[in-house]
């Protein structure tokens, strides 16, 4: 009997260890560096996420960012590692900790849900810079001084895209997938019904909150309810959106996507996605870290700023004139002449 | 407001997701009724679920072809299933730590080879929705019942067949006595371990097609932890359906329709926040488990080990 719980519980431990292992940190595969004439120590960043780096959602879009940097910047001046799909938020300030005993020039920490986390940690490390997002608090009033933060107004996509949606719909009814009515979701919900009232008022956006980040078969079944309802263009934000994404193909409905380029998932029905573009305020950190700022300031990304980006797919043949609305909307965004007032 | 929830298209909406959304937990309850019923507890499901819904995803990825998917879904789970068995039969370990442990092991494992094969979300066509000649086209019943993929309609046949099997074949009542009193069963020759390990492969089985209904048939994509905890519920609604075919059919109808119920109920725009619309379910299973379940069907034996030497 010993020996058998002796064998159980070795493979519990084996089970939990493949667990535990898996969200590890997993350092970008690096060329060997061969010491040439660059002497200069490479830039290292650390990230930390709630989901896994290929969501095609939140963590992608910082991860796709931090690829688009080194590449700028070269493998040999950028060096950055990660950890994904921590949800947990004790592991995630575990791995922060971590990052920042070993040295690293700047720990982000991707998730609004880190920041308890950052105000205990960030003041043991007065050397290390890090940057939370998304939010606009810097913990300044706090006396810390080595936090930056970086927000994503998503709202401006969700207008444009709202606005798209809108003239695309014959219905008139228009469906949204949204994971919890908080945060970054929401913003981009509330933005994306502005849109659909600015272009069309007698529109309806049906809204669904499924209440879970995970949890595909629901979402899928959201957008079946919707189409049900007459919705004939959808969107929706967070990772579980790739079911709603898969109704829509099946139905041949609109789908409008966010945070990253969801158009690979259904070519057929993809019109735009609101892309992030964290690039634009990673460039701004790394500066100002390399400079001797080590936090104290709040960056956004915005259409002005082209941190957010709206992906048409070059599949789908929009018509001109909603085209034609679609950039000036942009532009109206970026140049302040169209303002979006948020319920 | 809340009289726009009752017009025939609405209602229809619901009953027929409440029908599509039940797929996955009718698979995996019956599979997990056989288990229980001889006598396992198997916490494991939801690990087998998500190991099907990849291999079937997979297959069915590379090959276009999802009765393929369907197959190795079929036979991953199998696996899984064996290895439950293994454990908690021939090991005798304690049934709900080793379960939590396979669930663990399909969770990490479905997730590790999902990003090594594939590496991002992508989607398939799998099963289409087939309406049924004839029936399909019976007015509002119809619509509720004769629109879906091949597997919600497996799932369905599969109730009355579980329930020939428990109760009227004799190894359906082997299988019972196993689980009551596996010592008597025992004396009077019924190999225990054999039904055990049959009965829990049947629950891997089924719970590889369960996951694999959501990925090449419900949903037709795969991500990490696509189940996001199904298996659970699943284990939940067997003590609901009182370890009946029809109990847990009832059981998984009701959850889903209620769940599909919610979503309505937001997208009608009833002042209700999407909280606690989400809740709606999940308090309703609790509720019925308090005041509804006879505790009387509950296998005697359930999530003991049997071992001839002690009886």
């Amino acid at each position: 009997m010993k020996k058998v719980s002796a064998v159980i519980i070795w493979m519990v431990i084996l089970a939990l260890a493949l667990v535990a292992c898996q969200p590890q940190a997993t350092p970008e595969p690096t060329e060997a560096v061969v010491a040439t004439e660059a002497p200069a120590e490479p830039f290292r960043v650390a990230v930390v996420m709630p989901s896994k780096i290929n969501d095609l959602a939140f963590s992608q879009s910082m991860y796709d960012a931090l690829n688009t940097v080194k590449n700028e910047m070269g493998a040999g001046q950028f060096e950055f590692v990660y950890s994904d799909n921590m949800f947990v938020v004790d592991d995630a300030a575990a791995a922060i900790r971590d990052y920042a005993t070993q040295g690293y020039d700047l720990v982000i920490a991707h998730g609004s849900q880190y920041g308890s986390s950052l105000v205990e940690i960030a003041p043991e490390f007065p050397q290390t810079s890090f940057a939370w997002g998304t939010t606009v608090d810097t913990f300044t009033d706090q006396g810390i001084t080595n936090v930056f933060a970086y927000e994503a107004r998503s709202e401006q996509g969700g207008y444009v895209n709202g606005v798209v949606a809108a003239m695309l719909s014959k219905t008139g009814t228009i469906g949204v997938v949204g994971p919890i009515e908080t945060g970054d979701a929401k913003l981009y919900v509330d933005g994306f019904r502005a849109g659909v009232a600015a272009t069309k008022p007698e529109a309806t956006v049906n809204v669904n909150w499924i209440g879970s980040f995970s949890d595909v078969a629901l979402a899928s079944e959201a957008a079946q309810t919707h189409i049900n309802a007459g919705a004939d263009a959808l969107t929706g934000t967070a990772q579980m959106v790739v079911g709603a994404v898969g109704v829509a193909k099946e139905k041949g409905v609109f789908w409008f996507g966010t945070q990253s380029n969801q158009t690979s998932l259904a070519p057929e029905i993809v019109v735009a996605s609101q892309v992030y573009k964290f690039e634009v305020v990673l460039r701004q950190l790394i500066e100002l870290v390399k400079g001797g700022t080590l936090g104290g300031q709040a960056f956004q990304i915005d259409l002005a700023n082209k941190g957010e980006v709206i992906e048409f797919n070059p599949d789908y043949a929009l018509p001109d004139d909603v085209a034609k609305a679609a950039q000036d909307t942009i532009s109206g965004i970026a140049d302040g002449s169209i303002k979006i007032t948020l319920p | 407001m809340i009289e726009d929830l009752f017009s025939s298209a609405v209602l229809i909406g619901i009953l027929a997701s409440g029908i599509r959304l039940a797929t996955p937990y009718l698979y995996a309850t019956i599979g997990e009724t056989f288990g229980q019923l001889s006598g396992v507890l198997n916490l494991g499901v939801d690990g087998m679920m998500l190991m099907g819904a990849y291999a079937g995803f997979y297959i069915t990825f590379q090959t276009g072809n999802p009765v393929l998917g369907l197959l190795m879904a079929i036979l991953v789970g199998g696996l899984m299933g064996l290895a439950m068995a293994f454990i908690s039969v021939t090991l005798k370990a304690e049934q709900g730590i080793s379960g939590i442990g396979v669930y663990l092991f399909g969770l990490g494992m479905s997730d590790l080879l999902f990003q090594k094969t594939l590496g991002t979300v992508e989607t398939v066509s799998g099963f289409p929705a087939l309406h049924l000649p004839i029936l399909g086209s019976i007015p509002i019943l119809g619509d509720i019942f004769f629109k879906h993929n091949i597997m919600v309609y497996g799932a369905y046949l599969l109730v009355p067949l579980a329930w020939f099997i428990l109760n009227k074949t004799t190894w359906g009542l082997k299988l019972k006595a196993v689980g009551q009193n596996p010592a008597a069963a025992d004396a009077l020759g019924v190999n225990v371990s054999m039904v055990r390990y049959i009965t829990v492969t049947i629950g891997g089985v089924l719970s590889g097609i369960a996951g694999a209904s959501l990925s090449i048939a419900l949903l037709n994509v795969f991500q990490q932890n696509l189940t996001a905890g199904m298996g659970f519920i699943a284990v939940a609604l067997v003590y609901f359906g009182g370890w009946s075919p029809g109990g847990v059919l009832l059981g998984s109808l009701l959850f889903s329709t209620v769940n599909a119920l919610q979503l309505w109920v937001q997208v009608k725009g009833i002042p209700i926040p999407s909280d606690f619309a989400t809740m709606m379910p999940y308090v309703l299973t609790i509720l019925a488990l308090i005041f509804a379940v006879r505790k009387v069907n509950q296998p005697a034996a359930l999530s003991k080990v049997f071992d001839r030497s002690e009886g």
